[in-house]
């Protein structure tokens, strides 16, 4: 399932991380999300890979212990052959989300945000949180800014910020400097995924209450 | 006599033919080429990445079983042998040096082509020869960021305080790399 249309998409540093291995988890899977939905970056990963063999064949080597190769060929043998994994079936959710969901939209353990919004962690490493966020049609999320990056993939609906308008496959890359008060559109609920390195700074009282309570 | 890159595009195409062996007739001796020349890169990577030698030598050898395993799964209109090798290698480093997982993208639609066009697989072959030439010629500056940035298990802040420059320096030196290298492969 990709979207032709488009029009946000990943940074050359977010995909050299991606690809060199060097990314939190939860923004990891923000990214693996946005390319399962996305030709182009999936085309610009295929380079940005690319530039990693490149440089392991000139990174030098280091010397095998003896009997090394037979040791793997015994590895080989132990294991046997590996299973393919099956087509993906037609979902709403990339492939990789379900997989930390452990099920499409309809097993998402939704918790509520306040004023319509609700939420979902999902499990990774601490170094960075994922979560998808449930904004009601025409609803807002409350203003906030951040101390790290947050990125925002719209995986349903559209929603509108300081910056532009983002719809269904639209990744925004917000850095510190960015205060912004996401609203989905009037047309439908929104749902993405967020994935943040520090805890959001909100600006009014209530949901800075809540923030510790609720991990947002 | 043949250049450097004529041999280089030679022994590109070599290794995708030893990996077609061993997909297709389980071929030990063509394992046992692919393995002399990608295991002690394989650990020189995992070494640089911050893996101690017991480790790093553990590790190669899961990767290289892997790519026995997987090699099915390999088509060389997409990725040369050392991408493909990068990606497993990769995905190791993040698994047993970061305890993290790797979520990957979701598997492209499976088309019914079982054999990759030859005049795709050549011109994706020479095409990663070319990149390879092209790194190499990068300025030392910018040469030595990219490496980091894929060689070592840091972030670009980290970066920043190991080599004493400024965050904003690293980035646009990297940037100047990525322009050099998309100018070099148009
Ligand atoms: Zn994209």
């Amino acid at each position: 399932m990709t979207y032709v249309q488009i029009k946000h998409h990943l940074s050359d540093a977010l995909l050299m991380a991606y690809s060199a291995g060097n990314l939190p988890e939860a923004f990891s899977l923000t990214v693996a999300a946005h390319i399962s939905m996305c030709d182009e970056c999936r085309a610009r990963l295929g380079a940005f890979d690319a530039m990693g063999g490149a440089i392991i064949e000139r990174c030098g080597t280091a010397e095998m212990n003896a009997g090394s190769l037979e040791a793997t060929m015994q590895r080989i043998r132990a294991t046997g052959p590996v299973k393919t994994a099956a087509p993906a079936r037609k979902c709403n959710l990339p492939q990789p989300l379900q997989d930390y969901i452990g099920g499409d939209l309809d097993a998402v353990k939704w918790r509520s945000a306040g004023m319509g919004v609700k939420q979902a962690i999902l499990p990774t490493s601490r170094e960075a949180t994922a979560r998808l966020l449930f904004i009601p049609a025409g609803a807002a999320v409350p203003d906030h800014g951040h101390r790290g990056t947050e990125l925002t993939l719209v995986l349903q609906g559209a929603f509108v910020d300081e910056v532009d308008h983002f719809g269904p496959g639209d990744i925004e890359i917000a850095n510190e400097d960015l205060n912004h008060t996401p609203v989905a559109d009037i047309g439908a609920d929104c749902i993405c995924l967020a994935a943040t390195d520090a805890p959001l700074r909100f600006r009014g009282l209530i949901p800075r209450l809540a923030q510790p309570f609720l991990r947002i | 006599m043949t250049s450097t890159k004529d041999r280089k595009q030679k022994e590109n195409e070599d290794w995708v033919a030893c990996i077609a062996r061993i997909r297709e007739s389980q071929d030990e001796a063509a394992f046992a080429r692919l393995f002399g020349h990608f295991a002690p890169r394989v650990k020189a990577f995992l070494m640089r990445s911050g893996a101690d030698a017991t480790l790093a030598e553990e590790c190669a050898q899961e990767v290289m079983a892997v790519l026995w395993q997987k090699a099915h799964l390999f088509d060389p209109s997409r990725a040369s042998a050392a991408t493909w090798i990068f990606t497993i290698a990769r995905n190791r480093k993040i698994d047993a040096l970061r305890k993290q997982k790797r979520p990957e993208p979701e598997d492209l639609p499976w088309g019914n082509e079982p054999e990759p066009d030859q005049a795709d697989v050549l011109a994706l072959q020479q095409e990663s020869n070319q990149l390879g030439e092209a790194i190499a010629a990068l300025p030392d500056k910018q040469r030595v960021l990219i490496e980091k940035a894929y060689f070592s298990d840091l972030s670009h802040s980290e970066i920043a305080d190991q080599t004493g420059l400024p965050l904003g320096t690293i980035k646009s030196r990297i940037r100047l790399a990525l322009d050099r290298l998309r100018h070099a492969m148009k």
